[in-house]
């Protein structure tokens, strides 16, 4: 397998779709939305406390492909503890990054942990599996009602 | 004697689908010039991630021959004009090679050529008979039946048929090997259907259904059929007349002809008696603001400039597919899928979706743990197409508990190599994802 497939499957990402982190309705939540990709048939939906504008909890439920399921991994770490107004920052830099828009070494000091998910903008097939978690935690957000989608 | 039994079981199996489980493994071999056929693909020659194209995605879509892309070049650069009107030298002989295109793409169903309707392809077609021939027929207390194994193409139709006229929609469930229930469907058969709606060959699950029973179940309680021939015509000889259906679809672009052109099969009486499905010009005999007359069949139902282009390519492709024999075609890609079903079969943490006993070249399977989107970008890296995703049979994928499920399918120009070439890219995908 050559080096764009290692640089898409990082072993970061091989091992939160292995072993996804907060994969679960946490106990008290006040947000929640699902996502699909029509194309595809991934689903999931994320489920958060919104405190005072401030993510203090946040998990994820469905079924996707490794991409997709560590990204919603990598997601809910990565946004606890943020408010509404950093998640859209944060959101649109990780975007950029995986639609190929930045500069990957610049995008890595801005999105942490994130960075790992560089490679998928060699694969812009799959960049909607990169964020379907993020389209659906905004709507969560958002408080839209229904199913958003990628399409 | 163990030579004798398989032998004789080849020979079964070259009469009937898939009887895959008695094959020895070696590499099929088709009774037309394979090399010589891949050649006369040019799309088969190119390279895709720096390695010889693997076309597996057959089911989606067929690559074309030179001999069709020649027919639609000559059309538009010595023959191009618009039919039924002119009287000038190239409108008649469009005309011509638009009527000849009738006759053969007829002659391949085994109808006359005024019983074949060109369409832009399935969906279109299964939308004309359900507006045009099921929705005056049908109200609160009709049923209409289709299968559980339905491409959303057969499945959406309906369900509009249903908001507009009340009747009831019935599916016919598939067992677990992917086979259509026949028990289930014969009691949901009665009096109140009027239409049956079934797919002859799954997209999904390569199940060959008994189209010809199935019909004659049908015509018994009075209903009329429809049969979804997407993933057979080209692939299995069709006789409309021998299979007794009202109607009969498929579509160019999967029998190694063009997109936007599809033709719908049905007897010369039901045309009659069916209202036109689009207004407009060719399809009428006189106009006057009072009143419009109706051209005769099949005319009544092509309004408009036609795909001229489309039907003489479309012609073109399926004269190839008669010059190989589609019987030959038939029992290659069968030697083939049993090629490929035994070595899946041979790869750990495999599940194959749908083992019909009665079966074609569409073949669907799950690797476990890894899903079917990262199966398919790392074969694409291995220059393979295959098709991942729900396959446009949701209901199916859910009947199978699967999100979605990647897909080879097989055409006439497929090779052992290619097969063994897909079963090292799976098994490099194990590799990869750490699932030997």
């Amino acid at each position: 397998m050559n080096e764009a497939l290692r640089d898409l499957y990082q072993e970061v990402i091989m091992d939160h779709s292995r072993k996804p982190r907060n994969f679960r309705i946490p106990e008290h939540t006040n947000r929640s939305a699902e996502g699909m990709n029509p194309l595809c048939g991934d689903h999931i939906s994320v489920h958060l406390h919104l405190k005072e504008h401030h993510i203090d909890e946040i998990g994820f439920q469905g079924a996707g492909c490794a991409i997709c399921t560590a990204s919603a991994s990598l997601m809910t770490e990565t946004v606890r503890g943020l408010d509404e107004a950093d998640v859209q920052i944060l959101f649109d830099k990780f975007h950029d990054l995986v639609t190929g828009h930045s500069d990957p070494l610049e995008a890595a000091e801005q999105v942490g942990k994130l960075a790992v998910f560089a490679g998928v903008s060699e694969f812009p097939i799959r960049v909607k599996c990169a964020t379907l978690a993020w389209h659906t935690l905004r709507a969560a957000l958002a408080g839209r009602e229904g199913a958003v989608s990628t399409e | 004697m163990a030579g004798a039994i398989r032998i004789r079981n080849r020979k079964v199996m070259h009469q009937v689908h898939g009887m895959n489980t008695s094959l020895p493994k070696v590499a099929p071999k088709p009774q037309y010039d394979l090399a010589r056929v891949r050649q006369d693909f040019p799309i088969l020659s190119s390279k895709v991630r720096d390695q010889p194209l693997v076309y597996l995605d057959n089911a989606a879509t067929t690559q074309k021959p030179q001999s069709m892309l020649d027919a639609v070049a000559r059309y538009y650069s010595a023959e191009n004009s618009n039919v039924h009107r002119g009287v000038h030298y190239l409108s008649v002989l469009a005309t011509q090679r638009y009527e000849d295109a009738r006759k053969t793409v007829a002659r391949f169903l085994g109808a006359a050529p005024q019983e074949l309707v060109f369409v832009r392809g399935v969906t279109e077609a299964i939308n004309m008979i359900a507006q045009s021939f099921v929705r005056p027929r049908v109200g609160p207390g009709d049923e209409i039946l289709i299968s559980e194994m339905e491409h959303h193409s057969n499945i959406v139709p309906w369900q509009m048929i249903r908001e507009q006229t009340g009747a009831t929609l019935r599916v016919a469930p598939v067992n677990d090997r992917g086979e259509l229930r026949m028990d289930a469907f014969t009691e949901l058969l009665s009096e109140r259907t009027r239409i049956v709606s079934v797919v002859h060959i799954s997209n999904v699950t390569g199940t060959v259904n008994p189209v010809a029973e199935i019909t004659r179940l049908a015509h018994e309680v009075g209903a009329h059929v429809l049969l979804d021939g997407a993933q057979a015509a080209a692939h299995t000889p069709v006789n409309v007349k021998e299979l007794g259906c009202d109607f009969y679809v498929f579509s160019g672009h999967k029998t190694y002809g063009p997109t936007g052109i599809g033709a719908i099969y049905a007897p010369f009486a039901l045309w009659e008696e069916m209202p036109p499905y689009h207004g407009g010009g060719d399809m009428i005999r006189l106009v006057t603001f009072e009143r419009t007359t109706y051209n005769e069949p099949p005319y009544k139902f092509e309004a408009g400039t036609p795909n001229i282009a489309g039907a003489i390519g479309l012609a073109a492709a399926l004269e190839y597919v008669e010059a190989l024999g589609t019987l030959q075609v038939m029992r290659y890609e069968d030697e083939l899928t049993s090629y490929l079903l035994d070595g899946l079969r041979s790869l750990p943490g495999i599940r194959i979706i749908g083992e019909a006993e009665q079966r074609a070249g569409a073949v669907s399977f799950v690797l476990d743990s890894i899903h079917p989107h990262d199966v398919g970008t790392l074969l694409d890296q291995e220059g393979i197409a295959v098709r991942t995703g729900h396959h446009c049979a949701q209901p199916l994928m859910k009947r199978f508990g699967v999100p979605a499920t990647t897909r080879a399918s097989i055409g006439l120009y497929n090779t052992a190599e290619e097969i063994d070439r897909l079963l090292d890219g799976l098994t490099k995908v194990q590799e990869f994802f750490g699932h030997e």
